[in-house]
């Protein structure tokens, strides 16, 4: 009972002892704001990020292994790059042939080039030669998709993503119309659907062909990513042996040595970004870090400017009863006080912040629970250490003194 | 006996010099006095007071203030006992300047740990005591200086302490000011309170039913007014 009436007191105290010291206050709140919003506005981002990579992530499927030259997040000398041989159609051919737990195997390969339409062009597309086999899991809203026949014939037909067919046709129907792409003219058969960014990446600009039409107009030296479409994600690690085996065999790679392709999924991607983005969390809980400590000693040397201001006060409340405990907590609640208040402004400017960038940029923004209770945590922290000594040095004035001081 | 003093002596180190305050004070002062310290300055009477008032101890003798001894205690028990057995009223009223007049009267029951709403009660009755019930929401710098040495009166009732310590309470007031916080005082004393009251003027010791006088450290003289 005793010692809430002290804290209620103390908070009182403080609250007034802020209030006429606005912009004091302020100024001191000010290094403690910053702190705790950089953790708040850099966390909630992250999140936010995490959430939405990871949701996009999921509708490319975990049941998709991506074979490739290179493994996707393994570093390789620059030697071994040069000389790694590409992957080629004669892998396709085996993988649909011989893995057994796939049920879907579809090359493709990729090149940006502009794509034009009568007098409108459209630069930076991405251009992919693909099979009719389906392993993703986009559709075409208008038109049809590329079809087994078209792959054989090696006709020149294309399906174009949403932004190609809003850049180039607007309201038009773009369907039966022709293209040109690196002076070779192409049908467009089919539109896909709307598929958003993807780590920043315009997935909507882009269009695919027939891959023998591809090779034919780009060239065959390029190495193939083979898209595999797994039967069930239960029998993934299956298949990855499956798969290794019959490229091992196909590349010739003898017993002992190590692969020289990659079997990729979206799961290494996402390990990636994790890392990234911790990273990035760390450099902004040091950047916080650091304006805390900043913070902590402004609010040091004010509570210090306090006491002496107060010493008077100090003396009377020693005279009429006031124990060394009454005070210290009275001036360590207000430097707490000070800094929770600034905690909470930082708050408040931190999810601002984030909500400002999600706003004028395609990040997202979450704000967690944690996350606040952290920026409050360490700002209370804060206060509590770097207004501890300000406190006891109140506490142990001496009362005649304190009394006597003008 | 309310106060009794043995043998009280003061040294205060300055430099590699020793002054002594006081020395060897023999007082006792009943429940129920009036009583008015005098002397000139450096004759003492700040020290004496400071110790009679729990804010300093004596360097040697034995201070015993309600039958227990009270010169060797530590700050934190000094400070209970005056929170629990003084009221001190100052020259320069001494008020929170930034806190309403309950408030600066409610202090001591803060630290007594009187709950809000009990504290409230006791403050309002004492600020009522001295006159004061319609100016309970101002502070002191809109209070004049006579309302606010009657704020400092009431603080120092609250608690209902056994002694109530008044170092010259009128110094900063005018005459007629003066006079009527020094008849404040002796209703005070007629109610049955202990006041004990350092002043250097005459007709302000006057008021009281004794008169002790300080030189040099000594009790010069110790009569009835």
């Amino acid at each position: 009972m005793r010692s809430w009436i002290e804290i209620v007191e103390g908070v009182k105290i403080a609250l007034g002892a802020i209030r006429t010291n606005k912009l004091r206050s302020f100024l001191t709140l000010l290094g403690i704001i910053m702190g705790v919003s950089t953790v708040i506005g850099i966390s909630s981002l992250t999140q936010g990020l995490d959430k939405t990579v990871g949701e996009e992530l999921s509708t490319l499927g975990s049941d998709i292994l991506y074979v490739a030259k290179f493994p996707w997040t393994e570093r390789i000398d620059f030697e071994e790059y040069r000389n790694r041989k590409d992957i080629t159609m004669r892998e396709v051919e085996a993988l649909k042939e011989r893995a057994t737990l796939a049920v879907g195997v579809s090359p493709s390969v990729d090149a940006t080039r502009t794509v034009k339409y009568r007098n409108k062009s459209l630069e930076n597309v991405s251009i992919s030669g693909t099979d009719e086999v389906k392993t993703g899991n986009v559709y075409p809203v208008l038109g049809r998709d590329l079809t087994a026949a078209d792959c054989e014939h090696r006709r020149s037909v294309c399906v174009i993503g949403w932004d190609v067919a809003e850049n180039l046709f607007e309201d038009k129907d773009p369907i039966g119309q022709r293209i040109k792409i690196s002076g070779h003219t192409f049908r467009v058969i089919g539109v896909l659907e709307k598929q958003g960014d993807l780590f920043g990446m315009n997935q909507d600009q882009s269009l695919k062909i027939p891959i023998g039409v591809f090779f034919k107009l780009f060239g065959h030296r390029r190495s193939i990513t083979i898209q595999i479409k797994v039967a069930d994600p239960l029998v993934l690690e299956e298949a990855k042996d499956e798969i290794r085996g019959i490229l091992r065999q196909v590349r010739k790679v003898k017993p002992g040595e190590p692969d020289n392709f990659g079997i990729n999924q979206m799961d290494m991607i996402m390990n990636l970004y994790r890392s990234l983005t911790g990273g990035l969390y760390a450099a902004a809980i040091g950047v916080g870090a650091i304006s805390l400590l900043v913070g902590g000693i402004g609010i040091m040397n004010i509570m210090l400017v306090s006491v002496t201001e107060r010493t008077k006060e100090i003396g009377i409340r020693k005279a009429i009863g006031a124990k060394r405990r009454n005070l210290l907590w009275q001036f360590l609640i207000e430097a707490v006080t000070i800094s929770v208040v600034g905690g909470i402004i930082g708050v408040i400017i931190g999810f601002g912040l984030g909500k400002l960038v999600a706003a004028i940029s395609p990040l997202p923004a979450t704000v967690t629970l944690w996350s606040v209770l952290l920026g409050l945590g360490f700002s209370s922290s804060v206060g509590i250490f770097f207004g501890i000594y300000p406190a006891s040095k109140a506490a142990k004035l001496d009362p005649i003194q304190a009394l006597h001081y003008e | 006996m309310l106060i009794d003093l043995k043998k009280i002596t003061k040294d205060y180190h300055v430099g590699t010099q020793t002054v002594h305050a006081l020395r060897e004070i023999n007082l006792g002062i009943d429940s129920g006095e009036y009583v008015a310290i005098m002397g000139p300055s450096g004759s003492g009477k700040s020290t004496l007071m400071n110790i009679l008032g729990c804010l300093d101890t004596a360097t040697e003798g034995i201070y015993n203030l309600n039958k227990s001894n009270v010169s060797e205690l530590n700050d934190d028990q000094l400070a209970e006992i005056r929170n629990r057995e003084i009221g001190f009223v100052f020259q320069t009223f001494n008020l929170l300047p930034r806190a309403t007049a309950l408030h600066n009267v409610e202090l001591p029951l803060i630290y007594k740990g009187v709950s809000a709403a009990d504290r409230k009660k006791r403050a309002e009755a004492a600020l009522d005591k001295v006159g004061l019930s319609d100016r309970m929401t101002h502070r002191p710098n809109e209070l004049s200086g006579g309302q606010r040495q009657r704020v400092a009166i009431a603080r120092a009732l609250v608690n209902d302490p056994s002694i109530i310590l008044a170092d010259e309470p009128t110094g900063n007031l005018d005459t007629r000011t003066g006079d009527e916080i020094m008849e404040m005082f002796e209703a005070l004393h007629d109610e049955g309170n202990t006041i004990i009251m350092v002043t250097h003027e005459e007709y302000i010791a006057e008021h009281s039913d004794r008169i002790i006088r300080l030189r040099d450290g000594l009790i010069e003289r110790d009569e009835a007014a």
